[in-house]
């Protein structure tokens, strides 16, 4: 169907053009106001979710929704205590909401490629992608707070002297400093780099996939698209859980002390 | 597909989120969960303890069935020995009683046979001086034969 209505621009203008966020703003000003609206809504669902689920959470029986947000909370906490040995308020909401809130992201992806921006096109709205973590902004964004947790909790455990310790003095002794801050430098700045791009990367190929199939003619679509939206729900939770679990990982190593 | 501003403004929605999930969603319902867990724990506990206190109320209702039964045991003998006791007592009294009546019942006897002896002694006399006079025809008085009447009288005892 969308295929016609692009017919004009062909199959490469189809796929540009889903792949181009809905933007306001000039170079590094630009907004993704696609992005930032699904993430904050689908941030605000699982808010809401699990709010609801807080508000009425009892120690004696739990109601349904109690039940599945503290499976989600024991699963999560789980993870933290097997990888992080230390004591914080933070880690594990931030595990948490993590996991949720990219996995919501991802789970946009699972829906029909052509629904949401056919429906953004009858509001007038002209580009529309709605799976935020095929965008580099959002995944970013995610992997550098990260990030400067990491540095914040190095600075805040190991002192600031300590932690320019150890990137200077580790791992090869001080006569080879230059090696060793070089390496350390390139260690700390591939974290929140591989936690974004990887991110980006599966979900942005998956989204592409459902695109290209989204090109072929209807009667070979749901061959090829049921298997790997089926497939798909494994690897968004996959991402999920891999970005919360480095994120946890990541965050246990600042936290110890050579 | 750049990096802009939009990276600014999802770290600022992620940092809400972070907030708000350590503010008000972690704390009541990890909370609840750990005093579930504890309320189990302590269910669990609470049932351990009262079957031991059934083990120990069995052992000591066991204690006292035991002595109450030795003691009814003992009770039992002690009737038995009170019984034959008594038994005894009454056999003895019964004898004794027995025997004063025979030795009273052999005295009236022995009375009695002295009253017949001496009534019949003296009807015999009065029947001897009869038959006598009778015999004699004539009359013996007895102020006179006092001493043969009364030596007849003394061979009938």
């Amino acid at each position: 169907m969308a295929t016609e209505v692009h017919a004009a621009e062909g199959a490469t203008g189809y796929i540009i053009h889903h792949l181009t966020s809905l933007q306001v703003g000039e170079g590094f000003w630009t907004l993704h106001l696609d992005t930032l609206f699904f993430s904050a809504v689908l941030g605000g669902l699982f808010i809401w979710f699990f709010k609801t689920a807080a508000e009425k959470a009892t120690a004696g029986v739990p109601g349904l929704a109690q039940n599945f947000a503290e499976m989600l909370i024991e699963f999560v906490d789980k993870q933290v205590k097997d990888s992080f040995h230390g004591h914080s308020k933070l880690i594990a909401p931030l595990a948490l909401t993590i996991f949720c809130w990219v996995f919501l992201w991802n789970f946009m992806d699972l829906f029909p490629v052509d629904i949401f921006p056919l429906i953004g096109s009858l509001m007038g709205i002209e580009y529309l992608r709605v799976v935020p973590s095929t965008d580099l902004n959002a995944t970013f964004a995610m992997s550098i707070s990260v990030f400067c947790l990491i540095i914040f909790y190095s600075i805040k455990i190991k002192g600031p002297w300590g932690f320019a310790k150890e990137l200077m003095f580790q791992p090869f002794g001080p006569w080879l400093l230059p090696f060793n801050l070089l390496l350390k430098l390139v260690e700390e700045f591939a974290k929140p780099i591989s936690l974004a791009l990887r991110l980006f990367g599966n979900l942005y190929a998956g989204e592409l996939i459902f695109i290209l199939i989204a090109l072929l003619p209807w009667y070979i679509q749901p061959v090829l698209s049921f298997p790997w939206a089926i497939f798909h729900i494994l690897i968004i939770t996959l991402q999920a859980f891999i970005f919360m679990v480095l994120t946890v990982v990541y965050l246990s190593m600042a936290h110890e002390d050579h | 597909m750049s990096i802009n501003a939009t990276l600014i403004g999802q770290m600022i929605t992620f940092a809400l989120l972070v907030w708000f999930t350590m503010k008000y969603i972690w704390p009541p319902l990890f909370d609840s969960l750990e005093e579930r867990k504890k309320k189990i724990a302590d269910g669990l506990a609470a049932a351990e303890r009262g079957q031991e206190e059934i083990l120990l109320a069995e052992k000591r209702a066991k204690g006292v069935l035991k002595e109450a039964k030795e003691q009814s045991s003992e009770i039992v003998i002690m009737a038995q020995k009170r019984a034959n006791e008594i038994v005894e007592e009454s056999k003895d009294t019964a004898k004794k009683e027995g025997e004063r009546l025979i030795v009273a019942a052999k005295a009236q006897i022995e009375q009695e046979i002295q009253q017949a002896k001496e009534g019949l002694r003296q009807e015999v006399a009065d029947l001897a001086l009869s038959a006598a006079e009778q015999i004699l025809g004539a009359e013996i008085d007895k102020a006179k034969h006092q001493d043969i009447v009364s030596k007849v009288s003394n061979q009938l005892g």
